[in-house]
């Protein structure tokens, strides 16, 4: 792993166990921590040198059905020093909690708030968890894989819906503990 | 004893000044605003659970409905993330191409800007002013891609065709005019008294707040800072052009307004050097793999239809990663960060859509200020309902 950036390294050093796995895929620097590390590690590069000041993105995927399930996503970016850093971390299906960015970077509250509306992931801290984009009374997180993708019934004469069943591998009932 | 009462009222979805359908819960005491909660949702299409369904091709069909006023970013931004993910480089005549029609298109969004932000402050006649000169780009773009909006013309590996002949005339003839035509437009508003009220020291927003609700492009240029992925993370031959990037001092509105300008301006430059220096090729990558094979090779030969139908019915597999490529759109950073499993399908595909980021940063740019100038502040950020809700 010689081709590590200097905060790749510097992270290793800083959260020692903390730190699970380091890699660049096409020149990206991503580095998955401890869920319980995550604000840690978000600290110590926004200090000098690193200086890594402005969240860019904040997302997740859902990697059903392995545990623990969702990776949660940080792009971070520094401005001055023009190099982008990205820190990952994984929740599991059971307890998908995380504590929130907010205090680091205000933009993060949308951000966790999205992620709360889609994949159900709650941040603690979190002063409005709401839900964003969705209707406020949508039952489920529709970008976690185990939501199906449907296609609304059109009223045309002669019309049937037609539900690609290939595209729906695994549709469990939706659970009402999922709200 | 005299009480103190807020009111509350809604603005929105359905208000003119809100460029779509965007809610604003504002508390007011007398015409002041105390806070501001902006809703958002109601264009919320569930494109990036959709394109979790479709194969990397077929996707670029929907992400032009993002960001429905500059497609071209958008498709743009998609294709260079599949790219970086396939490890592929694209012809150099393909990445002039893109800058060519991305930087058309950024001028023929900022003109949508333009006018719609002058209608809001009763400037009509800008309004059919600008038009006139985005209806122009937009018959370019049919011209080469077949649409005026959405175009669909960039493939995974270059563009889908080489630019036509009749193009190169017309385009020039258009940036030829063009500067005399903005200069009509500056001098409408520059000076304005009523235009410069209504826009100095409106809507402000602190470099240190910006950078707190990671706001980009003009908005955060307006600030004082110089922060643009053309020049920080150059892409597409983007270095090979010389250009400067406009930086405002006061981080208000009409900063943002003398930015956007000067980004037009800037725009021509770009793709007057790109057509000077436009280099002979390809305009898509040879490998078979990615891109399809040209018709003419259908009828000769087996292995090119093979090719064809491997690639239109199963799709491109890349290897398993994530990737996150970004580029300038005319809203500020437009990204995308693309998870792959090695499947045809993207596991993920995250839109990091800038007018999501500067419009989480409204609250702090109204609040204080007067009822009226929310207003100003909306139009002075320039967002797309269909990027915030994707």
């Amino acid at each position: 792993m010689a081709d590590l950036a200097p905060v790749q390294v510097f992270l290793q050093e800083r959260l020692g166990e903390g730190v699970l796995e380091v890699h660049r895929f096409r020149g990206d620097p991503t580095v998955l921590v401890r869920p319980e590390r995550i604000l840690d590690a978000l600290a110590a590069v926004k200090e000098d040198p690193w200086r890594f000041e402005m969240l860019t993105d904040l997302t997740a995927w859902d990697r059903y059905p392995t545990e623990p399930r969702f990776e949660v996503v940080y792009h971070l970016l520094s401005l001055s020093r023009r190099e982008r850093l990205r820190v990952k971390t994984r929740v599991s299906a059971s307890d998908p909690v995380l504590p929130t960015a907010i205090p680091l970077f205000a933009g993060a509250n949308w951000f966790e708030r999205e992620l709360w509306d889609l994949f159900g992931i709650r941040f603690v801290g979190h002063p409005d968890l709401t839900r964003i984009l969705m209707p406020d009374d949508w039952e489920g997180h529709p970008l976690r894989k185990d939501y199906p993708l449907t296609e609304e019934p059109v009223e045309f004469r002669g019309y049937a819906p037609k539900v690609p069943s290939q595209t729906i591998p695994h549709v469990p009932p939706r659970r009402r503990e999922d709200r | 004893m005299i009480q103190r009462e807020t009111l509350t009222i809604n603005m929105g979805p359905q208000h003119p000044s809100t460029h779509g359908v965007l809610r604003l819960i504002l508390e007011l005491e007398g015409e002041v605003v105390v806070s501001c909660r902006p809703v958002i949702g109601y264009l919320h299409t569930g494109i990036e659970k959709e394109m979790e369904f479709r194969t990397y091709h077929q996707n670029i069909t929907l992400v032009d409905r993002i960001e429905y006023l500059s497609s071209y970013h958008e498709e743009f931004a998609y294709c260079l993330a599949v790219e970086k993910l396939l490890g592929i480089e694209v012809p150099k005549r393909a990445q002039y191409i893109r800058v060519i029609m991305a930087e058309l298109n950024r001028i023929s969004s900022h003109l949508v800007w333009l006018g719609t932000s002058a209608l809001d402050l009763n400037v009509t006649s800008l309004l059919m002013y600008c038009f006139r000169d985005r209806e122009e780009i937009l018959e370019l773009s049919e011209m080469v891609s077949g649409q005026r909006m959405m175009p669909g013309y960039f493939r995974i590996g270059g563009v889908q065709e080489d630019l036509p002949e009749e193009f190169f005339p017309r385009v020039r003839a258009f940036l030829d005019e063009f500067p005399r035509r903005l200069d009509e437009y500056e001098a409408l508003l520059t000076e304005n008294l009523v235009w410069r009220q209504r826009n100095e020291g409106v809507a402000v927003l602190r470099p240190e707040d910006a950078v707190r609700y990671g706001v980009t492009g003009p908005v955060l240029r307006a600030c004082g800072i110089p922060y643009d992925v053309r020049k920080a993370f150059p892409y597409s031959s983007y270095e090979d052009f010389e250009f400067d990037v406009p930086v405002g001092q006061h981080g208000d509105a009409y900063d943002r307004y003398l930015v956007r300008m000067e980004e037009m301006r800037q725009a021509r430059r770009i793709i007057l050097q790109a057509l000077d220096r436009l280099p002979d090729g390809p305009v898509l990558v040879e490998d078979r793999k990615v891109a399809l094979p040209p018709r003419r090779e259908l009828v000769r030969s087996m292995e090119a239809v093979i090719h064809q139908f491997k690639l239109v019915s199963e799709g491109i597999h890349p290897p398993k990663g994530e990737v996150y490529a970004a580029v300038e759109s005319p809203r500020g950073e437009k990204g995308y960060y693309i998870v792959s499993d090695g499947s045809n399908r993207p596991v993920r595909v995250r839109v990091r859509s800038p007018s999501f980021s500067n419009l989480q940063a409204l609250p702090v740019m109204v609040q204080g200020g007067m009822l009226a100038d929310v207003v100003v502040a909306i139009a002075s950020i320039d967002i797309v309902l269909g990027d915030v809700d994707r």
